[in-house]
């Protein structure tokens, strides 16, 4: 009884706190972006057109963003802490930055991270579930057909991981014949084909730590796959994995969209511009894959393409 | 719906990977069932306490746990089934052979304590009681709940994507993570499954009326 009669006037302060912070915001419209990797620094909240995403976003007060929480490196839940990690995690944070304003340390109140494993990342846009996927999404003609881009915000490249005592896999011709892992829905399976490579087996699982699984115990001998996300996995193997150094392909990673909002994606290349020239950008891959030891890469170039790959006048050929 | 006739193949062959899948560990099912049913109904009580210890232990346990703990889990302690094609029978045929297990025995309760008496005082050991006359008559009376249990295990074979294979739900997965249209590509797997299940509902309910006991 006491617990219902204290819920209402509970609930209500709530929401006038929550009108309250939502009026602060509208005040005050100046559009100062302060740059810097600096995680203290506080930009203040940008005003939008109406009946824009962003204008819409703002308004909802949060943003709901798909990404992996399986990938040291990229996008993790930790164990202990419960807290996301990665580059991916950190370049959501940024974008949430340019919509709502605030620091590092504020911004996750206002985003809501959904796990999106590799093969419902076009579903989930489309559905409407998220408003953004951040998750190590290469950037193809093929999704081009089914959701929009914005990006690249970091150029990855496939490369293969094997077991520590592992050398008769040197180059890329040696994966043929063997059994090789990768995710669901990545691009493996393609960029293998493309350069003439037949494993005996390709196998496809659902999330990468299960590939790491099948490696370590003998099922399979290579797992070809985002050198960001094999970093991570090699890191977490306590040294039973390591890396070859073959270069598989090129993989540009971008941020996933609904399909045709322009507008929206503008926005999104226009933050990554200016993520990229703050040092915001090159913070943020120090604080997560740069601990894995790479060397920070020169930001990539935004393909900010018009009009690619409308579903009407590109036919499906997708073949498995 | 192109998308459907385009990778006609891959589906094709996920439905004949998860029939296969399904009869195999059906047969194992029912053969690791008898065996923990007569168990369970056996006058020792050593047996009794396997029988029921290995029912309560697999059947109060998900099967997706089932799944991943066997094939991911015990390679760990030095077991491992290298083919993910015959670990999923494995683990399939453990699991639902759990339920035959069950199922028998109710039908063997079933079976009115006179046939079991008469056995013994012809002088038949316990398990030819069994064998010869208990289990012959149990099976009748469960045809159906056997059916059910079949039909449950052709979609419970959908958790073998979870181990990477290729069968049907498997399948569509792949699908949908290349194509990017799950609409269309759910549906026709809906489609696959009931084209497997509904007539393996028919047929059960013929042999039910087969062999029904003419009371």
């Amino acid at each position: 009884m006491t617990r219902r009669r204290l819920l209402v006037p509970l609930l209500l302060a709530m929401a006038l706190v929550g009108a309250a912070c939502g009026s602060d915001d509208d005040d005050d419209a100046a559009t100062t972006t302060t740059g810097g990797g600096d995680t203290t620094t506080t930009v203040a909240a940008p005003t939008f057109d109406a009946g824009t995403t962003m204008a819409a976003l703002q308004s909802k007060g949060k943003i709901v963003i798909g990404t992996k929480f399986t990938q040291l490196g990229s996008g993790l839940k930790n164990p202990t802490t419960g807290e996301l990690e990665g580059f991916d995690i950190e370049i959501a944070k940024l974008i949430a930055i340019g919509i709502y304003g605030g620091t590092l340390d504020t911004i996750e109140d206002k985003i809501d991270f959904k796990e999106t494993i590799s093969g419902v990342r076009e579903a989930v846009i489309q559905g409407g579930d998220v408003d953004l996927v951040i998750a190590t999404y290469t950037i193809n003609e093929n999704r081009k057909k089914q959701v929009d881009f914005a990006g690249p915000y970091v150029i990855d490249g496939q490369t293969v991981m094997v077991k520590s005592d592992n050398t008769s896999i040197k180059q890329l011709t040696d994966l043929n014949g063997k059994k090789v892992c990768s995710g669901t829905g990545s691009t493996t399976p393609d960029n293998l084909k493309a350069k003439n490579i037949n494993p005996s087996e390709l196998v496809l699982r659902s999330t990468y730590p299960e590939c790491a699984d099948e490696l370590r115990q003998g099922r399979v001998e290579a797992v070809v796959t985002d050198r960001g996300i094999l970093l991570g996995l090699v890191e977490a193997s306590g040294g039973s994995l390591k890396l070859v150094d073959i270069e598989v392909s090129e993989e540009p990673l971008g941020i996933g969209l609904k399909k045709g909002d322009d507008a929206f994606r503008d926005f999104l290349n226009d933050r990554l511009e200016e993520i990229f020239a703050s040092g915001e950008w090159a913070a943020a891959f120090e604080r997560t894959i740069g601990k894995l030891g790479v060397a920070t890469p020169e930001p990539p170039t935004l393909d900010r393409y018009t009009g690619t790959g409308t579903a009407t006048t590109l036919a499906t050929t997708t073949t498995t | 719906m192109e998308v459907i006739s385009d990778n006609l193949g891959l589906f094709l062959r996920g439905m004949r990977t998860t029939a296969s899948l399904t009869v195999l560990s059906y047969a194992a099912a029912v053969v690791i069932g008898a065996v923990v049913a007569s168990f369970r109904v056996s006058p020792v009580p050593p047996l009794r306490a396997v029988g029921a210890f290995y029912v309560s232990a697999v059947r109060n346990t998900p099967l997706a746990v089932l799944m991943v703990l066997f094939f991911s889990g015990f390679p760990d302690a030095g077991i491992i089934v290298q083919s993910r094609y015959v670990s999923a029978i494995i683990v399939l045929a453990v699991y639902t052979g759990a339920f035959v297990a069950e199922t028998l025995r109710a039908g063997v309760n079933a079976v009115a304590l006179g046939q079991a008496e008469a056995s013994r005082a012809i002088g038949l050991t316990f398990p030819q009681t069994l064998v010869l006359i208990v289990l012959p008559q149990a099976v009748r009376t469960v045809v159906g709940p056997l059916g059910s249990i079949f039909i449950a295990l052709i979609k419970n074979s959908a958790l073998a994507a979870l181990i990477g294979l290729t069968e049907l739900a498997g399948a569509t997965e792949q699908l949908i993570s290349t194509t990017a249209e799950p609409i269309p590509i759910f549906l026709a797997t809906a489609v696959a499954y009931m084209m497997l299940s509904i007539p393996s509902s028919y047929a059960v309910a013929r042999l039910e009326r087969r062999l029904a006991i003419k009371r």
